[in-house]
């Protein structure tokens, strides 16, 4: 196996006294989307702002192929940055927006042209060349800034939050067109996101982070279905939690004493041990139709229709601190104040270190 | 987000460096050496503490720190009155298309020399001017009055800059208000005179205090129309500081008047520092 | 009730409008006085007192000389506004409130004690009274204010703008030349045009700091002890004209303009 495109090696960053990131390492592949998924405050921008050479982290090291890049300004290293507010230049055209990247590198002007038009033509703006920033709408903007970080050709392109001024419907397209955009160009992407269905929607590599560290990593398919933290099954999607105290281990199964009685299910872990049980919506089952664990009766508190599912919120009658929630069929026949039988089957039930 | 641009230590310095060479320069140090200056003898040059004690002694010095007081007050509180239904009917009376063109003529003689406009108001209270004539032509006086060389004078010639000024600091001031808020009042139940009272007065007195602060500094450190329009019948402080330069080529005393003139401006600009904020937006 | 209030308004801005404009009319009217008193009856209108202005040469060269000063201290002022301004929005520096406060400071200040001070100092330091003396002056002014209207509009955004020309190869003065300078055009435009009004008018730093070649507000001052003159209304007005040139000239270029 290669050396990875970018090899961040034990970052930690603090501003003034409050630390941002703590102990960081992160591999990025070459052509990989990579998704940095965390709430606000969780250190992700940070890490971004390192990778693009805007900040000098406090300790660790930043390789970008196989180079030291850790003290490089941005305009030295092979990473370009989309920013959040786009951050066209507002007295220049589109065109020259473009192209302003390659004026820098010294390139003359007709090849310049040439280059920015065919950049603009990548991102569906073939016809903007002559506009200035201020005529076009959000998301026109967000493909012209896209073009201008892209026509230089960097080894990554780092994206800021680069749909989060865009109203829903529009995040969504822009969501494809960045994606199909990266496939034909092949750069390596890094985008921050505080959105986990932009996160899943888009990533080859998902990194979860909360409070300055990196929760967890992966291909998102993974990191949805088998999450590593308590965290990381609460933030990449909803779950319910049950906290619960591990017993015996044994034949690769544990028995996990928990407010719902004992259950028995795939995994290991130390005897004695707090463990939560992580149990994603859509593997509830309400009703009759019975899993192999059951989670006893609880009452329906709220019904949200989602328009292809019903939202289900249930308080268990055992454990009124237990909050259930489940996905149910758009057809589902359940009301708020009925009262359920829950159950769930023992595969699909997540275990996590508490 | 705290994020050096740049990994040059130098450049940021090399950059607010001139700015901050020349304050020190040209305004801190004259600031000291008036200091120094204050504390020594006129004649002779030793140390001394006379041309303090002058100033807290002599009542005709006194007289003039009183005057300057009164005067600016009057102009204050006058300016304010006057300025402020002005700008009130030129930001919602006066259709919006002509407000950019009403504003701009009433602030147009605020762009012209400060020592003109006081010699044109000299013009309009002459003896024989038009003040003079008008009320002569209707029947009211008799005699002409005496108007130029009074305190009226000042304070007329004061009002007038300090009405346009403060007219472009109100105005400014209740254009920034969202129409929302007056539509929230409205909508709760408060009829004009309410949204004005408890709306739109309580949100533009910052506004207002900024302005009276600004009028305040700029009235009373003039030495141009009180000396022009209110002569020398009645001086004030800055007619004073002249005055030890003019005639005695008395500097340490003309240094320990315009330090005590600063500390009452700064007193003032201490009671209102938390309106006069200059931020970044 | 509605159309008294609306009645109102109008009389009362109509006599503000009268009360600003009266010394102005009266002014201008007089500088066009045939006879030797700027006072009723009118007796005009001639041309004889803008002659005389235009021909002596002391209020020509002191017009000169106004104009030079508010120049070059406007060209000083914003710079070194500029460059201020560009370093404490862009960089972290230590005490930069601190720093940023004292740069405004004289913004406090009165003329008269800003003008005070130099004297006193240079009086100290031996340096004689002249033009440079007065521009030095009226730097101390203007620059409070260039920095302070410039230091306003460098918003987060335009920092971000910076970083993307930075990202994307330019050299700090490219970033400079390229980026900052014509997005800040307004406001630099702005505190150039203030600080030459400010300058064209100031009259007491240019009093005490001036001896023999002389500020125009100087000059004017200087005919004042002749009392009322139709010749200082002419001279008057064409400084008035001067000031409204000026104030249309940036309200129809700059104002207009309205940056999405």
């Amino acid at each position: 196996m290669s050396a990875p495109l970018v090899d961040i090696r034990n970052v930690s960053h603090r501003f003034g006294q409050h630390p941002v990131l703590k102990n960081v390492s992160l591999a990025i592949e070459p052509g990989s989307y990579t998704i940095l998924l965390g709430p606000s405050g969780s250190g992700k921008t940070t890490l971004l702002s390192i990778l693009g050479g805007f900040v000098t982290p406090s300790e660790g090291k930043v390789f970008i192929r196989g180079e030291d890049c850790t003290s490089v300004p941005p305009a030295k290293r092979p990473t370009t940055t989309v920013f959040q507010d786009y951050a066209l230049f507002p007295h220049m055209s589109v065109g020259s927006n473009v192209g302003f990247g390659l004026r820098m590198q010294g390139v003359d002007g007709a090849t310049r042209a040439a280059k920015a038009r065919e950049a603009l033509a990548l991102v569906g703006l073939a016809a903007a060349f002559d506009k200035k920033p201020h005529q076009l709408s959000g998301g026109q903007r967000q493909r012209v800034a896209l073009a201008r970080a892209l026509v230089i050709e960097p080894a990554v392109l780092l994206l800021d939050e680069p749909l989060g001024a865009l109203d829903l419907k529009l995040r969504r397209q822009m969501q494809d067109e960045l994606k199909a955009i990266q496939k034909r160009v092949g750069t390596a992407f890094v985008h921050v996101t505080h959105d986990q269905e932009e996160a899943m929607a888009l990533a080859d590599h998902c990194v979860v982070m909360n409070d300055g560290r990196i929760e967890d990593e992966g291909a998102p398919e993974r990191v949805y279905a088998r999450p590593k933290t308590r965290f990381s099954a609460t933030f990449m999607g909803e779950s319910t939690i049950l906290a619960g105290k591990a017993g015996d281990s044994r034949d690769g199964r544990v028995t996990v004493t928990t407010g719902l009685g004992s259950i028995s299910l795939p995994g290991r872990s130390p005897a004695d041990a707090s463990v939560a049980l992580a149990i994603r919506p859509e593997h509830l089952v309400l009703g009759d139709v019975k899993g192999d664990v059951a989670l006893g009766i609880a009452k329906v508190s709220d019904v949200v229709f989602q328009g292809s599912f019903k939202r289900v919120l249930a308080a268990s009658t055992q454990d009124p601190a237990l909050q259930f929630i489940a996905k149910a069929p758009a057809s589902a026949a359940v009301r708020a104040g009925d009262t359920i039988a829950v159950s769930c089957n023992a595969g699909d039930i997540i275990l996590l270190a508490d | 987000m705290s994020v050096s641009g740049s990994n040059s230590r130098a450049l940021p310095w090399a950059l607010v460096t001139p700015a901050l060479a020349w304050t020190l320069l040209f305004f801190v140090l004259p600031f000291i050496a008036m200091g120094l200056s204050s504390l020594t003898a006129h004649e002779g040059g030793g140390f001394t503490l006379a041309n303090y004690s002058q100033f807290f002694t002599d009542p005709s010095y006194w007289r003039a720190m009183v005057n300057s007081l009164e005067v600016t007050a009057t102009v204050t509180v006058i300016s304010i009155l006057l300025a402020y239904p002005f700008a009130w009917i030129l930001a919602e009376q006066v259709p919006e298309r002509w407000q950019r063109l009403a504003l701009m003529l009433a602030v147009l003689p605020f762009w012209t020399s400060y020592v003109v406009r006081s010699y044109s108001w000299l013009l309009v209270l002459a003896q024989n001017g038009v003040v003079n004539r008008a009320l002569s032509g209707i029947g009211l006086i008799a005699e002409p009055l005496q108007l130029a060389n009074t305190r009226f004078a000042t304070v007329t010639g004061f009002v007038h800059f300090f009405v346009m000024l403060l007219t472009l600091t109100i105005f400014a001031n209740l254009k920034q208000l969202s129409p929302s808020y007056r539509k929230a009042a409205a909508d709760l139940g408060a009829g004009p005179v309410r949204t004005f009272l408890h709306v739109v007065l309580p949100l533009t007195l910052p506004g207002i205090m900024v302005g009276a602060f600004l009028t305040f500094v700029l009235c009373i450190g003039d030495y141009i129309t009180p000396q022009i329009l209110g002569g020398n019948n009645e001086l004030v402080m800055p007619q004073l500081v002249m005055m030890q330069i003019g005639r005695r080529g008395d500097f340490p005393l003309a240094s320990a008047l315009s330090i005590i003139l600063m500390a009452v401006v700064t007193i003032a600009y201490l009671a209102c520092a938390r309106w006069l904020k200059i931020e970044r937006a | 009730m509605r159309a008294i209030v609306r009645i109102a308004a109008w009389l009362y801005a109509i006599a503000i409008y009268g009360f600003i404009f009266l010394p102005v009319v009266m002014l201008v009217l007089f500088s066009l006085q045939a006879t030797s008193f700027p006072i009723p009856p009118f007796t005009g209108p001639s041309l004889r007192w803008y002659q005389a202005v235009l021909s002596d040469p002391r209020l020509t060269s002191a017009l000169v000389n106004s104009l030079l000063v508010a120049v070059l201290s406007s060209l000083a002022s914003v710079t070194l506004g500029f460059l201020s301004a560009w370093g404490f929005a862009r960089f972290v520096l230590p005490g930069s409130a601190l720093l940023r406060g004292l740069i405004t400071l004289p913004l406090t200040v009165s003329y008269l004690i800003i003008g005070m001070g130099l004297l006193v100092l240079f009086n100290w330091a031996g340096v004689p009274k002249s033009l440079i003396a007065a521009g030095v002056g009226h730097v101390v002014i203007n620059l409070p204010l260039c920095f302070a209207i410039i230091y306003s509009q460098m918003g987060d955004h335009q920092i971000n703008i910076e970083r993307a020309a930075r990202d994307l190869g330019a050299a700090e003065w490219k970033v400079l030349l390229m980026i900052t300078v014509p997005v800040m055009a307004p406001a630099i435009f702005a505190g150039f045009f203030l600080s030459m009004t400010f300058s064209w008018d100031e009259f007491v730093i240019s009093f005490l700091l001036t001896r023999f070649d002389t500020t125009l507000p100087v000059e004017i001052w200087n005919l004042l002890r002749s009392g009322l003159n139709p010749k200082t209304n002419a001279v008057g007005s064409l400084v008035f004209a001067v000031s409204i040139v000026l104030v249309v000239f940036f309200e129809l270029t700059l104002l207009r303009r309205k940056p999405a």
